[in-house]
């Protein structure tokens, strides 16, 4: 098997044992890349030069038996919204295009800590806001399955570069399905942990109380390993926990023993794909074949999930991104072009004898904030400042926010009595499979009813993990969501390796194109 | 300014930095004076993804502070994010305390002791933390020169107190800062350096009105840009005639139509206020818990040990010295003004000479002066408590009289001589009873007119004697020297 088909597993004994360098394990990712990528815009940037010194050093250093960390020189891509020093780190959007970040982000530290190679960095719906990577001002991302299609969002990227095999790991992030449901399209394995099982610092925020940081691979076992190497608690983090971290891969052998899984009534329902439903119902008789039980559950308050999350991803958002002026670094729009307009709408108001109306135009200030924000921001973000602005409004705040942080309580209520009863609730991780480039873009709320699924596991906080359980008639991937209760990360990956143990979706690669 | 035609009702909102190493939710210095834009990181610059930290220590002061003003500590307590565009706020946001402050409903007592008014508590609504933002500087007087932003400033933690409407005049606003300013002080948790922005004051000011309609207010008017204490009384009073004048002229009531709350700036120079053009933002600064940060939990023994360890605060202090020591609310208020380490040095003295008045003049007048002139703060005072007590001990055995007790003072300062070295060096012996007594006895001998004048009631004619006594023996006490002359002619 060639370098680049191999799991980062077997690759990892290969680097270990010497029989392979992780410059020459680099290079062919590397060389893959070029070749490929211009069809698929996985990534935003590459890393080539820092990447093979980084991995030089470490053959050096395994060569003269000196200590190489868990990830023993594996390549790993990380998406573009995670803060790398020195190296542009753009949240796909015009307003950071040429953002160079002073510091790593903690992940990053401990990723080079650990000897992974960071490739590059990879594209994403701009600040992590879409789920099909369109919203990039780098170009969309095209599904490695089929280039007429979306590789999901909003680690489209990183997941997308998985599946085509131009990186054994990818880091991504997960604000409301953001690492599963691209998994679920691109299909590969793709965990969002526990909100504080990963460090945010040096994450770009989209929706502070939401987002985590989660890996993506091609087998629950490579997740398991680039999990263990993102994971811990970090002081510069105050939401991080400090719940010691297990040994995921040397749990991931033990299979589960008496087993018991939910299956959420309401999520066979309206809008439910009929070949996805098919796949979930095939993946719960693996489990059943495997010795587990199955019951139903019912999460009553999920049906106003993607209502809540609308409500309070936007609002954090829009405080987020309100640093984003032009003052102090990125994107700015043109001074001399503001200055100018603004000198003749002045003088238009004195010259037709509208003073007062002259009195009341922006200020040079006020102006260059919305022509900046208007300009750098693309239309999917823009929106959700809208809709974040109002709803944290004067008088709207305790109809809008406030109330949407009540029925966030109910939601994990709803987890916490589930959960009471089976260890694992197992569903579909989208209601279909990958669409065509185009077909929702115009039409956000069928985009957002999308996440119907995966928002709720980020509005309680619990863990949650999309395994390939299945294909279309028309060869797209569909994926299967484990969740898990909170710092359950263990579970979820026993669970997804046992499933893999006894299929071969995962192991499933798409033929790319030229 | 007091008017029998209205009364004046001011609140005030003062930010105070404390005194920590680092700000507030990063591990920047703090110190004053650094070059622009030196001490600053991803956290307090708002870079992408950078989050904040909560700096315990600041927590602490505010905690201790809050106590010291007898604040309630709620159980918990969060941070809320403050929205508003400015460059100086390179977040956007403030990271503030909106509906759960750390501490609400406390007081500070003030006073006067020349008795312009009465003693009252003023109410403080609550005392809050909040993440300091950085300057801006503008240069206006080349209207298209840029603007520079210096955010070596941002993120120094600010506790903001808030004040009831209590005070009824510009003096008792000037009254509540300067003894919230000494709190600080002996708490020990800022500089309150107004001049170094450390401490900033802004104030809420209208008037009540007893009209042929019954009780009217006239609009509130916030005023700002108030650089001393002194700039507070005066705009204060300033601004109380000038809302009477709009009153007379207007009659604008609070509420009504045009009786909104406005802005005004003092103008020290000219010693007016101005209307400050109103902020571009919205009021709305759209409130919301700052996810990135978690709960304070402050539980109940934690507040009792903090209560328990302050250290002594003013007004106990007052309250002791005037009691211990029988000096008056005006020596008191002298001394504890002059902080911590005067008050100990003045009881050190007092108690060894066991004479508070005497210590208290002395500390008043001779120490004070000295510690001006030399530009130095007691700490950095050469002569020690206790040699100056032992000093103003033999003032009040009689064995040297003020005037030489203020030249030995000025050798034991000067040379750093002990209270015996001074003496010595001056020549300073204490005259022996019976010495004294002969000397005594030898001058009335000689001075037969001196003695018919004392005989005949004129008791000033004994100065001639002190006089002779001093030129022959210049260690001699006049008060003895009359005491036993006095005596001896009684028994003539
Ligand atoms: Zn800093």
């Amino acid at each position: 098997m060639s370098l680049i088909e191999s799991t980062a597993a077997q690759l990892h004994r290969q680097l270990t044992s010497g029989n392979v360098t992780s410059v020459e394990v680099t290079q062919s990712f590397l060389d893959h890349i070029q070749q490929h990528d211009e069809h698929y815009s996985a990534f935003i940037s590459l890393n080539v030069e820092a990447a093979l010194a980084q991995a030089e050093d470490i053959d050096r250093r395994r060569a003269s038996g000196k200590p190489v960390g868990a990830l023993g020189g594996l390549p790993v891509a990380v998406k573009d919204v995670i803060c790398t020093k020195g190296q542009t780190t753009t949240c796909g959007s015009k307003m950071l295009r040429d953002f160079v970040p002073p510091y790593d982000a903690t992940v990053v530290c401990k990723l080079k800590q650990a000897d992974g190679v960071l490739l590059g960095k990879t594209n994403m719906d701009e600040f992590a806001m879409g789920s099909s990577t369109e919203n990039s001002a780098f170009g969309v991302t095209h599904n490695p399955w089929d280039r007429t299609c979306v590789p999901g969002g909003s680690s489209g990227g990183a997941a997308a570069c998985v599946a085509a095999r131009m990186a054994p790991l990818s880091v991504g992030t997960d604000t409301g399905g953001s690492i599963r449901q691209p998994a679920a399209f691109c299909g590969v394995t793709g965990m969002k942990p526990t909100y504080g099982r990963v460090s945010r610092f040096g994450l770009v925020a989209f929706a502070s109380s939401l987002d985590q940081i989660g890996p993506i691979a091609q087998t629950a076992e490579d997740a398991a390993l680039l999990l263990q190497a993102l994971a811990g608690h970090d002081p510069n983090d105050s939401t991080s926990s400090s719940k010691p971290v297990p040994d995921f891969l040397r749990a991931i052998n033990q299979p589960l023993v008496g087993l018991k899984i939910g299956v959420i009534r309401e999520h066979f329902g309206e809008g439910l794909d009929d070949e996805v439903a098919a796949a979930v119902r095939e993946a719960v008789h693996t489990y059943q074949a495997l010795g587990a039980t199955v019951s139903d559950i019912s999460l009553p308050h999920n049906q106003y999930a993607i209502a809540t999350y609308y409500v309070i991803a936007p609002s954090e958002a829009s405080s987020n991104l309100a640093r984003y002026d032009g003052v102090h670094y990125g994107f700015r729009a043109n001074e001399a072009e503001i200055l100018e307009t603004l000198k003749q709408e002045r003088d238009t108001a004195t010259a037709t004898n509208q003073e007062a109306t002259g009195k009341e135009l922006d200020s040079e200030l006020i102006r260059m904030y919305q022509r900046t924000r208007s300009e750098g921001f693309g239309s999917e973000v823009q929106r959700r400042i809208m809709l974040g602005v109002y709803a944290l409004s004067e008088g709207y705040a305790s109809k809008y926010y406030l109330k949407a942080l009540k029925v966030r309580r109910l939601i994990r209520q709803d987890f916490d009595k589930a959960f009471e009863k089976v260890d694992l609730i197992v569903g579909p991780t989208s209601p279909t499979p990958a669409y065509p480039i185009g077909d929702k873009i115009a039409d956000p709320l069928s985009m957002y009813l999308g996440d119907l699924y995966t928002v709720s596991a980020n509005l309680a906080g619990i863990a949650g993990i999309s395994i390939p359980c299945g294909f279309s008639k028309t060869g797209l991937p569909i994926g299967l969501q484990l969740q898990a209760p909170a710092f359950e990360e263990e579970r979820l990956l026993q669970a997804a390796h046992m499933f893999q143990q006894q299929t071969d979706w995962h192991t499933k690669r798409p033929s790319l194109k030229n | 300014m007091t008017h029998d035609a209205f009364q004046t009702i001011i609140g005030l909102e003062v930010h105070v930095q404390l005194q920590t190493q680092t700000k507030l939710f990063c591990r920047c210095s703090t110190a004053f004076g650094a070059p622009p834009n030196t001490q600053t990181c991803p956290v307090c610059i708002g870079m992408p993804g950078a989050l904040p930290v909560m700096n315990g220590k600041a927590y602490q002061l505010a905690l201790r502070t809050a106590v010291a003003l007898h604040c309630e500590i709620p159980r918990f307590t969060k941070w809320d994010r403050k929205q508003y565009y400015y460059p100086d706020l390179p977040k956007g946001y403030q990271i503030s305390q909106f509906d759960l402050p750390m501490s609400q409903n406390g007081h500070l007592a003030i006073s006067d002791p020349s008795g312009v008014f009465e003693p009252k508590k003023v109410g403080i609504i609550r005392a809050h933390l909040e993440d300091d933002a950085g300057k801006s500087m503008h240069d206006e007087a080349a209207s298209k020169a840029d603007s520079r932003i210096d955010l070596n400033r941002t993120g120094t933690p600010l506790l903001e107190i808030v004040s009831e409407p209590d005070m009824r005049s510009a003096a008792e606003a000037r009254a509540y800062l300067s003894e919230l300013k000494l709190l600080l002080m002996y708490l020990d948790v800022s500089d309150c350096n107004m001049q170094e922005g450390s401490l900033r004051v802004d104030a809420n000011i209208n008037l009540h009105l007893e009209t042929s309609h019954g009780k009217v207010a006239t609009p509130i008017v916030e005023v700002k840009n108030m650089n001393s204490f002194r700039a507070v009384e005066r705009a204060l009073s300033y601004e109380a005639g000038r809302q009477f004048e709009l009153w007379e002229e207007r009659h604008i009531q609070l509420g009504g139509p045009g009786g909104h709350k406005t802005t005004r700036g003092w103008d020290d120079e000219v010693q007016v206020t101005r209307p400050q053009r109103e902020k571009e933002e919205s009021s709305d600064y759209r409130y919301f818990p700052d996810p990135d940060l978690v709960p304070v939990i402050t539980e109940t023994d934690h507040v009792e040990e903090v209560r328990r360890n302050l250290d002594e605060l003013p007004a106990a202090i007052r309250k002791r010295l005037e009691s211990k020591y029988k000096i008056t609310s005006y020596d008191t208020d002298v001394i504890v003004n002059q902080g911590r380490d005067f008050v100990d040095f003045y009881v050190t003295v007092a108690e060894s000479c066991g004479d508070g008045k005497r210590a208290s003049n002395w500390l008043q007048q001779d120490v004070l002066r000295t510690l001006k002139e030399a530009e130095l703060s007691i700490e950095e005072f050469p002569v020690s408590a206790d040699s100056l007590g032992d000093l103003l001990n033999r003032v009040s055995a009689g064995d040297l009289d003020n005037s030489r007790a203020k030249d030995v003072f000025s050798r034991m300062f000067n040379e750093q001589e002990s209270v015996e070295e001074a003496m010595s060096a001056l020549g300073i012996v204490k005259v022996d009873t019976s010495a004294l007594e002969s000397l005594c006895r030898e001058l009335v001998t000689a001075n037969p007119k001196v003695v018919a004048d004392v005989q005949e009631g004129k008791s000033q004619a004994i100065g001639a004697l002190i006089g002779q006594a001093r030129k022959q023996n210049s260690n001699a006490n006049p008060a003895e020297v009359k005491r036993i002359c006095l005596k001896i002619i009684a028994s003539l």
